[in-house]
């Protein structure tokens, strides 16, 4: 017990303390001067019938089922590959796990410059494939596909790593059973890979759709959420609500709000999935 | 601007440096004993025009009276870090700001210096600033802001070079600038450069309309706390203006993911992929910093055209009368605060700035206009403004930051073609009081 009490006190102070002062601001009205004035429940009356809020809670919603429908398939498929013996399967792999090497705002930064309609590696490239121009990177859907393609490129690897571990994990004999059996690559991933990375699956996607409803900063650097309002996700609101317009009290509000939000969906899919009961899928060996 | 990283990655860097430095001080300052005077901390907002601030404290540190230290904040997250540092027990103790409107929610909490005294005890430096300049840095009755810029009337910016191939002149009136947005689009030049990825460089736009199409009163209005004055028809108009601007495609196709901060605005207009820009006067530093050749020969301006039937005057401004030091109230050294206030009515730093193109707002400014990097861009600045019958401050700074914050995402939904203009007007009465 006495081992826990460093771990604890960095949760604490780290993450308890501010969670229970965003939760007391969240009934204040303050704007980063003076002290707080108590409002009561205002800002969660604001909450509730605020159109742009909705707005930015649609608009991560769907970064969020778009995010895990596009990393999940690939991570798997780079995740199962990676775990075999391939030649220069190391080599290849290293190169895909780079971006984890970089930080969120190097990452952003320098797609940001790639994308730029104007000034950018798709600039040049456009024309050349037969395009106009490249202004199809600041169109709504354009921009969340900028968005989208930007996360996946750099947390893929990470979720390819899970992948790779879990693959690793299914014992051979089971490959060379069905093998004996005559059961082609594909049958083998569909019919043993697949249903032994149950586990790996849901905790891969418990990453990812809570990681998805707090992405900050590669939104900020790449779009802003521009165009217009279209990739303008909570976050967002509330950083802008909070060190744009000052009004910290609502801000917190909406930070707390989010905070329940992923809390529920993440619970959820805990129960739903049996994360919570894991057990093992290799009875019977 | 030299920068083409984000801002916003920099000022992170920016701030755990900072932080790194207050802790050094912090050892550093214990040996030389309570005697030993802190550096007056100064905070100014960073881009190419700062040399001239950084030039001051070097001056004024050479000269003994006093120690200063210069902080270059990234402009992207300037007012959100002097929030937090002014809510702190570690404020700057001099900063760099838009004046009244702007320092309000400061001097309402009582976190600035009324420099009222000063300029009262000392009418020499009073005299040295133009006094509507020195009324724009006051909050109430009391001063609390010097003048420490050039003054900054937004303008129609225009590539010469793209205007002469075209065989066009500059437009003096709203269809003459309709005809020319044909004339560029047929030509495949983007009539103008619009960084779309700052909500303020959009709302420019609307400034201006809703000046010449209802005149001053209809933004006083709103800005003295009424938001039925959104109502005016001239708020309108004036989205309907730009509804009909964005239509006929006056922006090119990917305005939205152009930066101002970036340089990517600027860079459209000096390499002749757009033909005009509408900005504030600091353009000309930028365009001297980033492409020399292109601010002395290539970069022709003039003023925003009439409207039809507009109420304004033609010869109103908009933009921003001057940016201004404030000291904050615990201030650790008021007199050496004091002291380094007064470099800004030196000759050898308005000197500076008329180098850089800016026209200071110092009373003696008209004789040092020939010295500028660009004099006609000098002399034009310095007429316009002197004539103008009225001066409109940029609106994002005349509100209190909870309503400029929803007003510039109005703005934004507005050019992006998310709402029509009389949502935008319905947007604009529904921002939240502050």
């Amino acid at each position: 017990m006495l081992w826990a009490v460093p771990a604890l006190l960095f949760f604490a102070v780290f993450a308890l303390a501010p969670l229970g002062i965003v939760a007391y601001l969240s009934f204040t009205s303050w704007d980063g001067l003076g002290a707080p004035t108590w409002v009561g429940g205002a800002n969660w009356s604001r909450l509730l019938a605020d159109r742009d809020l909705r707005d930015a809670a649609w608009h991560s919603l769907v970064l969020t089922v778009a995010t895990w429908a596009f990393q999940t398939p690939v991570a798997l498929l780079l995740g199962v590959w990676s775990a075999g013996r391939q030649r220069s399967r190391a080599v290849v792999s290293a190169v895909f796990l780079l971006p984890l090497l970089l930080s969120s705002a190097a990452v952003a930064l320098v797609w940001k410059s790639l994308l730029d309609p104007n000034f950018g590696l798709v600039a040049e490239l456009a024309p050349r494939l037969g395009f106009d121009d490249a202004s199809w990177f600041s169109t709504p859907e354009g921009a969340l596909t900028a968005v989208l393609f930007v996360l996946g490129w750099q947390f893929i690897p990470l979720h390819a790593l899970l992948y790779q571990g879990g693959a690793r994990q299914v014992p051979d004999v089971l490959h060379q059973a069905a093998a004996m059996d005559g059961a082609g690559t594909a049958r083998r991933f569909w019919s043993i890979t697949l249903p032994q990375l149950r586990n790996t699956v849901v905790a891969s996607s418990v990453l990812m759709v809570v990681g998805s409803l707090t992405f900050f900063d590669t939104v900020l650097i790449l779009t802003a959420g521009g165009p217009g309002t279209a990739t303008t996700i909570v976050p967002l609101v509330a950083y802008r609500t909070g060190f744009e317009g000052f009004e910290m009290g609502y801000a917190s509000a909406i930070a707390f709000a989010l905070v329940l939000v992923a809390t529920g969906i993440s619970l959820l899919l805990v129960r739903v999935t049996g994360f919570g009961r894991m057990h093992s899928t290799r009875e019977g060996l | 601007m030299s920068e083409l990283l984000s801002r916003r990655a920099l000022l992170r860097r920016t701030a755990l440096g900072a932080a790194a430095l207050l802790a050094l001080e912090a050892c550093g300052s214990g040996p030389r004993g309570p005697g030993a005077a802190r550096a007056l901390d100064i905070w100014v907002w960073q881009d190419a025009a700062d040399s001239v601030q950084q030039a001051a404290v070097d001056r004024f540190n050479a000269a003994g009276a006093g120690r200063a230290r210069l902080n270059r904040v990234p402009g992207d997250g300037y007012e959100d870090k002097l929030r937090v540092a002014m809510g702190s027990s570690r404020a700057p103790d001099v900063f760099f700001n838009w004046g009244g409107a702007s320092v309000k929610e400061y001097a309402d909490a009582g976190k600035l210096l009324d420099l009222t005294p000063v300029l009262r005890a000392n009418a020499a430096f009073r005299r040295s600033f133009l006094p509507s300049v020195l009324q724009a840095g006051m909050v109430g009755d009391k001063y609390v802001g010097i003048p420490m810029r050039g003054t900054q009337p937004v303008l129609l910016f225009l590539n010469e070079a793209v205007f002469a191939d075209a065989g066009v002149r500059p437009p003096r009136t709203w269809d003459d600038l309709l005809a020319l947005v044909g004339t560029f689009t047929e030509r495949g030049v983007t009539p103008f450069a619009l960084a779309g990825a700052n909500a303020w460089a959009e709302l420019m736009w609307l400034e201006y309309l809703v000046d010449r199409f209802g005149g001053p009163g209809v933004f006083e209005r709103v800005k003295n706390g009424d938001v039925r004055g959104w109502h005016d028809p001239a708020v309108l108009r004036a989205a309907q203006a730009v509804e009909d601007l964005l239509d006929r495609g006056a922006f090119g196709n990917s305005f939205s993911a152009v930066s101002y901060n970036a340089g990517g605005a600027s860079a459209l207009l000096s390499r002749g992929r757009a033909a005009m820009q509408l900005m504030g006067s600091w353009e000309y530093a930028n365009q001297l910093a980033a492409d020399p050749a292109f601010a002395r020969d290539g970069l022709g301006w003039t003023t925003f055209p009439a409207v039809p039937d507009g109420r304004g005057d033609p010869e109103a401004v908009v933009g921003n009368p001057n940016n201004f030091w404030s000291v904050s109230a615990d201030v650790r050294d008021r007199a050496t605060a004091i002291a380094f206030l007064k470099t800004a009515a030196e000759d050898a730093y308005a000197e500076d700035l008329v180098a850089r193109g800016a026209v200071p707002t110092t009373t003696d400014a008209a004789a040092l206009l020939d010295r500028s990097a660009d004099p006609a861009f000098a002399r034009f600045q310095y007429d316009l403004v002197e004539q103008a019958p009225t001066f409109t401050v940029s609106w994002d700074q005349a509100l209190p930051s909870a309503q400029a914050t929803a007003m510039l995402t109005a703005v934004q939904k507005l050019f992006a073609g998310q709402v029509r203009p009389a949502e935008f007007v319905d947007a604009l009465t529904a921002l939240p009081r502050g």
